[in-house]
């Protein structure tokens, strides 16, 4: 039986509790990355960090990036998205093709 | 470009071609499977940007009806109506292959009759809307979540597999290649050398003979 983890501000991430996901509060970025590496070696399947810790959170990431568990996706906090996760999108679809064609798709989309 | 440095003999140059035969038989399939991911990423980066969109729009819409809740009701009331959930989310986490990659498969009990944690008593009612479409977007997160990772995962893998195809095709299969010329360029002048000599050395018996 997986879990899935929830970390973030304790206004922003209070409300996961609700549905029943396992919520960690920490507003720094120093102790977010800890929390993670934590959580990361305890098997959580997913964990979601909201996008103000997430660049805090990098060397974990980078470290998890080659196994399958856990998921580590960057959330929008109560102040709304920064478009971090797009971002993020972006530079994986760079790496692989080469270019960034989600984003000209949109461009010609808008411009029309 | 620097060659292999090798002995000119016939054994070598058997042992090259059967390096450059499967020097050239992996670049291919590697290429191969370097299409075929490519193919598969864009279809996962695709479904990754439509379903981050969704979520971080409906996201927001939970977000902003809890900052309204908030603003109407005690730090107190809120924590006791939250802290406790009304049940753990039934995950079950497994791995799926894409072409031998190991991927994430997150998948989540649905929830049957969704209920509130909490009593209505001491709650405002943007706080029922909040946890709602909360609970309403959860297996959209959990879909998001491994559709993320696996695009994360594709990326990395394309970018090996890419270094790869580029390695067979423009260092070692060029550098068999020239390897395996000089060889026979080598054998071929010794071949040469060996025949004059020989035609060389008929002439000097002839004149022996006849003088």
């Amino acid at each position: 039986m997986a879990k899935i983890g929830v970390i973030g501000d304790r206004d922003s991430v209070l409300l996961f509790q609700a549905v029943g996901l396992d919520v960690f509060f920490e507003d720094d970025g120093e102790r977010a990355n800890r929390t993670l590496h934590r959580l990361a070696r305890e098997g959580y399947a997913a964990v979601f960090v909201t996008e103000k810790l997430y660049p805090a959170c990098a060397e974990t990431i980078a470290e998890y990036e080659g196994q399958p568990y856990p998921a580590i996706i960057p959330i929008p906090d109560n102040q709304g998205s920064q478009g971090l996760g797009e971002k993020k999108l972006r530079q994986n679809v760079e790496k692989a093709v080469g270019m960034d064609i989600l984003a000209s798709k949109n461009e010609t989309g808008k411009s029309r | 470009m620097a060659a292999i440095q090798v002995k000119p003999t016939r054994m070598e140059l058997s042992n090259l071609k059967k390096r450059k035969k499967v020097a050239v038989r992996g670049h291919k399939m590697m290429k191969d499977k370097r299409d075929e991911l490519v193919r598969r990423f864009i279809e996962y980066a695709r479904k990754n940007q439509s379903l981050r969109a969704e979520v971080e729009e409906k996201l927001s819409r939970a977000m902003k009806s809890f900052v309204l809740a908030r603003a109407s009701m005690s730090n107190a009331e809120i924590e006791e109506a939250l802290l406790y959930p009304a049940r753990a989310a039934e995950i079950t986490a497994g791995t799926q292959h894409v072409l031998s990659i190991q991927v994430p498969q997150i998948a989540i009990q649905a929830q049957e009759g969704f209920t509130y944690p909490y009593g209505f008593a001491t709650t405002s009612a943007d706080l029922d809307l909040s946890v709602q479409l909360l609970a309403e977007l959860l297996p959209l997160l959990v879909q998001l979540a491994e559709i993320e990772k696996t695009c994360g995962r594709l990326a990395d893998e394309i970018e090996k597999t890419r270094r790869r195809v580029n390695a067979l095709e423009y260092v070692m299969i060029p550098q068999f290649t020239e390897a395996i010329r000089r060889i026979q360029m080598k054998l071929e002048e010794n071949e040469r050398g060996n025949l004059t000599r020989l035609m060389k050395t008929k002439e000097m018996l002839q004149q022996q003979k006849e003088g």
